[in-house]
């Protein structure tokens, strides 16, 4: 096997797409959105609960590929407890990383152990055709953000 | 034209009689010898077929030496495009065995034929309440057309189902054929799972409830002959591209008295007999559905592949297909963990399967690698696709210039595939 191969299909990835994390929709969630690619079909359903303008916790739901399960995933697990404004600056290194440019790679408001855990993405990089399906969570969560909050409910 | 002369050649050289000598086919297709392509399996032709030496020479003639405008200048020249657009038409007449070249309209593709139709003569015949028969197997270009007609005019669409093998489910076609089917359309052979349709007997039933048929051509030209007289069919539709001929031309078939009957789609330069403000009168088909300046070269490139593949000889070409097929789908069946979609008993020469826990896009990916070319995903047949319950398929297609190489490069590549997801 080729070592860009190996380098996109490490175990890690193969080990998220398997058995993707936080494959759910967490309790009190309050910011939705479906993201879609209808190139390949895969979709994804990102659920955040915001508070403060932090993400408390999030969860996803879908089905796809493994480099767009295992990119939403391990999306999920470096999410929780960040800002909004440090949410954003990750999904822009990391996106930086996949398409070879560097336009944010001093963004001070990223954390440098987060972002390493993301690296295992850094395959993806040779594949262009493949950035859409390591993207597609990412920008559905930036999606959810954006909406409008569920109302609150007084249950 | 003496058609068995590369033939006899083969069979001197060889104690194996190939009926078809696809190592000779390929050295015709330039593209196959470059290093993106040589030494792997190109098995996407269903996509789009590569171009043989003489599509590309009749394309560059016509730039070169014979290229003006159509149906307008006096000069030589014009004479001359004119003539073989004209003869291209003639070609594509006798490829489809039509009755007449008038009813052979050129168009973009197949997609555009369909759009043609569901305008000029959907919008005319087809009202509110009348339905339209569709089938789980077709295309989105055999879908989306029919659906924007129908919210226009108020019609509805009623899909046949198919049954686990991919077969269209023949007693259910029947409940829904009535007097308000007023448009058929169907497939010649499904991209996604290679099916072909029983289409003789599925217009037969149509005409006898007074409906029209569309038959959807884009995977039938390449692989099957196509008779629209023994068919009876009402339109046929095909795109060069996949017949080996350049993209962006395509044809239209539609019987004379429909397309007399029809308004024309687009107005413009080339389709009216005159024009003044009060009024403009259409000139006969083909012209009133050709309107503005058409893809010259492009019906030149598509005569080109039609006089290859008939030189050939179609049937020479879908028998070694198939033998590709059958090797392919045997071997295929004995690995553990891949599964198969689509085994009709009469199939065009697609193989579209699933390796288990492996996404069909992580398996094109891994195929890409191993020097495999192969199309994955929902192949623009969604429907088919949830009728499986799955979100696409890896589709392997076989054409002219395949070989057994190709079929032990893509047996090999699912190994590949079951290594890394173990």
């Amino acid at each position: 096997m080729s070592s860009e191969l190996r380098e996109l299909y490490q175990e890690v990835i193969l080990d998220h797409g398997r058995t993707p994390r936080n494959f759910h929709k967490p309790e009190g969630a309050n910011h939705h959105a479906n993201g879609h690619n209808p190139l390949c079909g895969d979709r994804v359903t990102v659920h955040l609960k915001l508070k403060d303008d932090k993400v408390e916790d999030v969860g996803f739901e879908g089905s796809g590929c493994a480099i767009s399960m295992a990119s939403t995933s391990l999306m999920t697990e470096v999410l929780k407890g960040k800002t909004v404004t440090e949410a954003h600056a990750l999904f822009h290194r990391f996106h930086d990383l996949l398409t070879g440019s560097e336009d944010s790679a001093g963004d001070a408001a990223v954390d440098t152990d987060d972002f390493e855990r993301l690296m295992v993405l850094a395959g993806v990089r040779e594949y262009p055709m493949r950035v859409k399906c390591a993207t597609l969570g990412w920008h559905t969560m930036e999606a959810a953000i954006g909406t409008e909050a569920d109302k609150v409910s007084t249950e | 034209m003496n058609t068995l002369a590369p033939l006899a050649e083969a069979r001197r050289e060889s104690v194996f009689v190939p009926a078809f000598d696809a190592e000779a086919a390929r050295r015709d297709f330039p593209i196959l010898a470059t290093p993106v392509i040589h030494g792997r399996a190109f098995l996407d032709s269903a996509a789009s077929a590569q171009k043989p030496m003489q599509v590309i020479d009749a394309v560059r003639r016509c730039y070169e030496a014979e290229y003006a405008n159509i149906h307008r200048g006096v000069y030589e020249l014009s004479a001359l495009a004119t003539k073989n657009f004209e003869v291209a038409r003639d070609k594509v007449r006798t490829f489809l065995n039509a009755r007449e070249s008038s009813e052979i309209i050129f168009v973009r593709g197949g997609t555009e034929g369909v759009n043609l139709v569901a305008y000029a003569y959907g919008d005319k015949f087809i009202g509110e309440g009348d339905e339209i028969i569709l089938t789980y197997l077709e295309h989105h270009s055999n879908i989306v057309p029919w659906q924007l007609l129908a919210e226009r005019v108020g019609a509805k669409i009623r899909p046949v189902p198919i049954d686990d093998a991919g077969e269209l489910i023949m007693e259910e076609y029947e409940k829904l054929l009535g007097p308000r089917t007023k448009m058929v359309a169907v497939t010649h052979a499904s991209n996604a799972l290679g099916t072909l349709p029983p289409v003789k007997q599925m217009i037969e039933m149509a005409h006898a409830q007074g409906a029209v048929v569309l038959i959807d051509g884009a995977q039938g030209a390449p692989h099957l002959k196509v008779d629209v007289q023994d068919l009876d069919c009402d339109f046929y539709v095909f795109s060069g591209h996949k017949v080996y001929g350049p993209s962006g031309i395509g044809v239209l078939y539609g019987k004379k008295a429909h397309l007399l009957a029809m308004p024309p789609w687009q107005g413009g330069g080339d389709m009216i007999e005159s024009v003044s403000f009060e009024k403009t009168t259409f000139a006969p088909p083909p012209n009133k559905f050709e309107a503005g300046t058409p893809h010259i070269s492009g019906a030149t490139g598509l005569a080109a592949a039609i006089d290859y593949v008939t030189k050939l000889g179609l049937d020479n070409i879908a028998a070694h297909e198939h033998a590709l097929l059958e090797e392919a789908t045997q071997r295929m069946r004995q690995i553990p963990g891949v599964r198969i979609y689509g085994e009709a008993k009469n199939k065009a020469a697609i193989l579209s399967f699933m390796i288990d826990g492996a996404h069909p896009h992580d398996v094109g990916t891994i195929f890409d690698h191993h020097g495999v070319a192969v199309r994955a995903g929902h192949h623009c047949a969604q429907p088919v696709m949830e009728r499986y319950g799955i979100p696409g398929t890896v589709r392997a297609s076989f054409a002219l210039y395949n070989t057994r190489h190709d079929v032990n490069l893509l047996i090999e590549a699912v190994d590949k595939v079951k290594e890394i997801f173990k």
